[in-house]
């Protein structure tokens, strides 16, 4: 729905520069997958692409115009943690998304407005399989309920963008793979530009449309933080290319955490 | 199989009955001393007997007085209750706006966060002369009292809290459209609710020191002023029934707090709820 255009975007830390150099264009309706060691920047990538965080310098067009420096409802977000609110309950986590948008200085909706509200919630409790949870606050969901309801939420939001944090980094791989299910079901519904960081190389082959791999090229072992990351690696997935085991091992070795087998295994599932 | 110390748990009525226990000793230890003075001096005043206690006490919850035929302890817990709850409230008030604004504007916190600091760490009894002095003797400067001395403890407390939300939620809360003010409204006021419940609570001991010293020096009722009155003959009888009372009063609405706390944050309590 909205590209993503960044140009020789460069992030410090006082004098630890975390991100340099970085250059990528993202059109419409792609599903980006951000992959690299730890510590490697992508996270701070993303959190600069949703507004929480500033480049120091570089170019960063989302749409049709420089990005906003704030959150704002073109870029939904899942994180891994504190993904909903916990003080709400699952349906008014999602009634909170209406509240929000069109709620006035109250942040409520009343009347009709709220009853088509709590219809629109409802359906998506079913969309993604919570309808029996309705009720229940966060904290008596499981995690991978927790996620659903999270990207539910985020997508009643209608983003042009969903930025991912690792989303499903804590759960059990078996719901995980429900999870990639859920997620790749409703980018195909929605369309909108994705862009997921991820540990897990099979995830980012399993979903993705493209891969791109966030390393350091400059050291200064005098200085270790004296360069930063920049993407090293962009890969355009198709059939072909996402089950080749060439490839995986590649990005595998780059990123130096996950063991190719697993990674395949993952992306097979 | 014997379990470490840490890790065998106690039963329910086993915590009733340990719970009970220093309760029934210093009543145990208070009886003994009690008799064994009355016994040895039938008039002593210093360790009277539950018996007086309680006559003293009925007399002054039932008997009006001879010079104004005021029921005494209802008019001193009425007096001091609406001290109290005026300054406390004056002061949670004051918690949740300063403390939101503090915590979660940055130029606000820029703004005010030095000055709260400083003024936290003022002793608010010194500042009692002060009030009595601008204020003149009245309910003002005793309500002023209370509020001032609990507010900055409480402002600071809640502005932490604020600064402490996880980033993830303010982040979010703005990607579904909140901005600065629905997002205090919808995020911020109820997380921080439980929190600032426990202020409260927390608060109330400090405020029934500050309202119990601003009744010893200047007040015509109350309950810190009768037992100051009375201390000038020994009333031990009645100052005894008194602390009790005053005790009473801070654990019911301690425990009235705690389910205010259960009922609006039911998210916040999910053992309690269940």
């Amino acid at each position: 729905m909205s590209r993503i255009v960044v140009h020789g975007l460069e992030k410090s830390y006082g004098d630890a520069r975390v991100l340099e150099r970085v250059n990528v264009t993202a059109e419409a309706g792609e599903f980006l997958s951000l992959v690299g060691a730890s510590g490697c920047g992508k996270s701070t990538f993303l959190r600069i692409l949703l507004g929480q965080e500033q480049q120091s310098s570089g170019v960063v067009i989302v749409g049709d115009g420089p990005i906003v420096p704030e959150p704002t409802p073109q870029r939904g977000i899942v994180f891994q943690r504190y993904s909903v609110f916990p003080h709400l309950t699952a349906v008014q986590n999602l009634l909170l998304v209406e509240d929000f948008r069109s709620g006035g200085p109250f942040g409520r909706v009343f009347g009709a407005r709220r009853r088509k509200a709590r219809q629109d919630a409802e359906a998506m409790l079913e969309r993604v399989g919570l309808a029996h949870a309705r009720d229940l606050y966060p904290a008596s969901l499981s995690g991978g309920m927790q996620q659903r309801l999270a990207i539910a939420q985020t997508l009643l939001g209608r983003p042009q963008i969903l930025l991912l944090d690792e989303p499903f980094g804590a759960l059990d791989p078996g719901i995980r793979v429900e999870m990639h299910d859920l997620l790749t079901e409703l980018w195909t519904e929605h369309g909108m530009t994705v862009v997921m960081v991820t540990h897990d190389i099979g995830e980012a082959f399993k979903l993705g449309t493209r891969v791109l791999v966030f390393d350091k090229v400059r050291h200064d072992p005098q200085f270790p933080s004296a360069y930063g990351a920049t993407i090293t690696y962009d890969l355009k997935l198709d059939r072909k290319t996402r089950a080749s085991s060439h490839h995986l091992a590649k990005v595998a070795a780059m990123v130096g955490t996950t063991r190719p087998d697993t990674a395949m295994a993952t992306t097979a599932s | 199989m014997r379990l470490r110390m840490i890790n065998a748990t106690v039963s329910r009525g086993g915590a009733l009955f340990l719970g009970g226990l220093p309760f029934l000793f210093v009543a145990i230890a208070y009886l003994i001393a009690s008799a064994q003075r009355l016994a040895a001096n039938p008039s002593d005043k210093l360790l009277p007997s539950p018996v007086q206690m309680w006559s003293a006490f009925l007399d002054l919850a039932t008997v009006p007085d001879k010079r104004s035929g005021d029921l005494i302890l209802w008019i001193d817990t009425y007096a001091s209750l609406l001290r109290l709850f005026a300054g406390v409230g004056v002061a949670t008030f004051a918690a949740l706006s300063l403390g939101i604004a503090i915590g979660f504007i940055p130029r606000v916190r820029a703004f005010l966060l030095p000055f709260v600091t400083v003024v936290c760490v003022i002793p608010p009894l010194a500042l009692l002369p002060i009030l009595f002095i601008a204020l003149g003797l009245g309910e003002t400067a005793k309500i002023t009292l209370i509020a001032v001395g609990v507010a900055p403890v409480m402002v600071r407390d809640i502005a932490n809290r604020v600064m402490e939300l996880p980033p993830e939620l303010v982040a979010k809360a703005q990607t579904l459209g909140g901005n600065s003010w629905t997002t205090i409204l919808r995020l911020v006021l109820p997380q921080i609710m439980p929190r600032l419940i426990t202020c409260v609570r927390l608060a109330l001991g400090p405020a029934w020191l500050f309202l119990i010293a601003a009744e010893a020096i200047a007040s015509t009722e109350g309950l810190g002023y009768r037992i100051f009155l009375v201390r000038r003959y020994l009333s031990m009888d009645v100052i005894l029934p008194y602390v009790a009372w005053i005790t009473l009063l801070a654990v019911i609405t301690d425990w009235l707090l705690v389910r205010l706390s259960q009922a609006m944050s039911p998210w916040a309590h999910p053992v309690e709820a269940r």
